[in-house]
């Protein structure tokens, strides 16, 4: 492998373990925290991170935690997350970060430690073939098997890692060699015959785009976390804006366009809004931009394509494209480079007007049906209210976190996010237990930046343990618990598909938050009466160095609606009792 | 429909295991697969035989391209192209079985090239059908064991996969 990564031509290279290698190729990657838990496998590496000073090491209390963390950190920044975890069990723990990353497209780097080369394949203590466990959910993955392939393979790590559409890599370093010597060489660049992807999109086809945009009677824009991801979001908006379209955000892409602009008809897919839902059937050329029509955002694939529609389909993976849906105009690239161009050719057009009138009056009238409303209660806490709340205390301008499941929708429909980067959830793989440590790895990114994390009593049990890390590092972040004693996506489904069978669904022993918080030297408190919310969460904030468990008792019975059930079409949305019933009555 | 796809890739350690993983995790048929290294020892190439249709081939060629060790991905159906496979199989060579099997040998232009007191070692190279074939015009009873190497493919002419 080191004849396709160039050496620079340092002529005082350094001699040093390959532990001290390691260091050195974070320290020239300018990693600014490591987020690991140290262990045998990793000993010298830990030995070595000890006696430098260029990046942080964040200790926290298991190794799923850390690859959460390290990927909230590169959510919120753009820059590449670093994990760092022993061999074995270590290892394995990190296995579902590193899933719930590679589902996101988050670029990362995680070291692990492995048994010493000559006890590969011994079933040695603390060994786990950590290349082939992690196979299926990384972007690639490296066991180091030489000294002097460290520094070449840690380059070639950060350099996929960030790269066309990014995701995690893994780096297994045998315990061995990170004791052997080597001459320390960074390589400046990288180049590899079997990576190359395509950043420039086909000027063809992004005329033809422009074209088919022009002409659009019933146009609709749909972005996806590509578009937060590859940095495109200003362009996007300069394009939306000039052609006066619509837009939707999958969950993933919230934030990719500014969510309290009229043009934004709000989160499309299962618990999409009426107005998204209903114009992305509807509508007759849609320009999807780095998003993947999946299974939560498009429902029924034959219900979907029933419509006819025209379909431009702006994605820097080439698999994404025509993957589910059949598109018409793929246009494989880098999503802000691709927009650009877009935008600079729709400058030069002569006219630039679309006639969409008819369509936003139409729009208009989707929206109307209100489908988000809700029956605010002056005796139970709304689970919504707490989220609307949320977000006009901090200004719609804090990081907001969310674990999965019911409080994961009310963040992301009532939380009106306007700027990229500021809504850190695991929308692929779904993990509950990321919310804590995704928190952490946002206010890491941004020291005095307000942090929330939206959850649920059953995932934030997931990962409680991080209370712990939270305390060590002083993290001044904002836990805002809608506990209502239920896992209630799961309630959910059990009183709409299973009879009212609430199987298992039930969180029985819940331990006292306030207390708990209290134990590791945090602030806790238990918010039951809904004027009290406002002023808890304003009390909260207020608390600029603390870190603060607030309990709301919310609403055992609130659904999440609209909904969009399993193998239904987009279109056929169930709308909540309250507004049906209201439609109803004003017919 | 059945598909020829060849694949040249690194030469690495788990290489193979990518691709056979890619299969398995997103379901897609392998009737064959077969891989050694060519005239460059840094590059492996690959022939897997798969079936599906045209856009379950399409994003199979999509998902090999994106595996960073593969290098070039071809669809062989593409265009004009050879396949061969090689199949051993020994069968009994006794009695009625002696001559009936050397006389079907010559007809598929097989070879003996093991003979043993009772049973006949024989080479067949060919297309995977003809091999097929050949099976199929035997005395099933007669077969005692087959092996067959999967199918390899080449372009004809000027279809020349290279890096």
């Amino acid at each position: 492998m080191d004849a396709s990564a160039h050496s620079a031509t340092d002529t005082h290279a350094k001699s040093m373990t390959g532990a001290d290698i390691v260091v050195s190729c974070l320290n020239e990657e300018k990693v600014k925290f490591v987020f690991g838990y140290p262990g045998g496998a990793v000993l010298h590496i830990y030995d070595a991170l000890y006696k430098q000073n260029g990046f942080k090491h964040i200790l926290v209390r298991h190794e799923q935690a850390a690859v959460h963390a390290a990927d909230a950190y590169s959510r919120a920044t753009g820059d590449v997350g670093v994990a760092l975890v022993t061999s074995g069990p270590g290892a394995t723990n990190a296995v579902t970060g590193i899933a719930t990353a590679y589902m996101d497209s988050i670029p990362m780097v995680v070291i692990s430690g492995q048994v010493p080369v000559p006890a590969i394949g011994m079933d040695a203590f603390q060994e786990v073939d950590m290349v082939g466990v992690t196979r299926p959910c990384v972007k690639h993955n490296f066991l180091v098997k030489h000294v002097k392939d460290i520094a070449p393979t840690i380059k070639k790590a950060f350099f996929i890692a960030k790269t066309g559409r990014p995701g995690p890599v893994v780096v297994d370093i045998p315990k061995d060699i990170t004791a052997h010597v080597a001459d320390f060489i960074y390589p400046k660049t990288v180049e590899m015959r079997s990576y190359n992807p395509i950043l420039k999109g086909h000027s063809g086809q992004i005329k033809k785009a422009v074209k088919l945009l022009l002409g659009a009677k019933r146009p609709m824009i749909y972005t996806g976390g590509g578009l937060v991801l590859g940095n495109g979001a200003a362009e996007l908006v300069k394009l939306a804006k000039a052609l006066n379209f619509p837009v939707t955000n999958t969950l993933m892409g919230l934030g990719g366009y500014p969510a309290t602009d009229r043009q934004f008809v709000g989160m499309l897919g299962m618990h999409g809004t009426y107005e998204a839902n209903m114009a992305m059937q509807h509508c007759d050329v849609l320009l999807a931009v780095g998003a993947r029509f999946d299974d939560r955002v498009i429902g029924n694939p034959k219900h979907f394509s029933g419509q006819k529609r025209t379909i431009i389909h702006i994605d820097v993976d080439p698999s994404s494209i025509s993957k589910r849906v059949k598109v018409d105009v793929p246009i494989v690239g880098d999503v802000q480079s691709v927009l650009a161009d877009m935008n600079e050719i729709l400058s030069q057009e002569e006219n630039q007007t679309t006639d969409t009138a008819d369509w936003w009056t139409q729009i208009n009238e989707w929206r109307g049906i209100q489908s988000l409303d809700y029956a605010y209660s002056d005796t139970v806490i709304k689970p919504q209210y707490v989220v609307q709340k949320l977000w006009e205390v901090t200004k719609g301008e804090a990081y907001v976190t969310s674990d999965v499941g019911q409080h994961q929708m009310w963040a992301a429909q009532y939380y009106k996010f306007d700027k990229p980067r500021r809504w850190i959830n695991s929308g692929g793989l779904g993990t509950m237990g990321v919310g804590l440590p995704y928190a952490m790895g946002c206010q890491f990114a941004d020291k005095n930046a307000q942090v929330a994390c939206i959850t649920g009593e059953g995932s934030i049990q997931m990962n409680i343990q991080e209370l712990s890390t939270c305390a060590q590092y002083g993290l001044p972040i904002k836990v805002i618990l809608l506990n209502n004693r239920y896992l209630g996506m799961v309630r959910q489904w059990q009183e709409f598909f299973y009879e009212n069978r609430y199987s298992e669904s039930y969180m029985d022993s819940l331990p006292d938050f306030v207390k708990l918080a209290e134990s590791y030297g945090h602030v806790g408190m238990n918010i039951t009466n809904p004027a009290d919310v406002e002023g808890a969460l304003k009390e909260a904030f207020d608390k600029k160095d603390k870190f603060v468990f607030m309990n709301f008792l919310t609403d055992q019975a609130e659904n999440v609606f609209p909904m969009v059930e399993n193998g239904k079409g987009l279109s056929e949305m169930v709308l909540s009792p309250r507004t049906a019933s209201r439609l109803k009555g004003e017919e | 429909m059945r598909h020829i796809i060849s694949l040249l890739m690194e030469n690495e350690a788990g290489a193979l295991s990518r691709v056979a993983g890619l299969f398995s995790a997103r379901g897609y048929n392998i009737e064959s697969l077969t891989v050694a290294v060519t005239e460059d020892p840094t590059l492996s190439r690959m022939t897997i035989v798969t079936t599906g249709s045209d856009d379950v081939i399409e994003q199979i060629i999509k998902q090999l391209n994106k595996l960073i060790d593969v290098v070039k991905v071809l669809d062989l159906n593409d265009g004009k192209h050879i396949e061969r496979e090689l199949m051993l199989v020994k069968v009994k060579a006794t009695g009625v079985h002696k001559d009936e099997m050397k006389r079907m040998c010559d007809i598929f232009r097989g070879r003996i090239i093991d003979v043993a007191d009772n049973s006949y070692t024989i080479e067949l190279t060919g297309s995977c059908s003809k091999l097929d074939a050949f099976i199929e015009a035997i005395d099933r009873s007669a077969i005692l064991e087959t092996v067959r190497t999967g199918a390899s493919g080449i372009g004809r002419g000027d279809r020349i996969l290279k890096v």
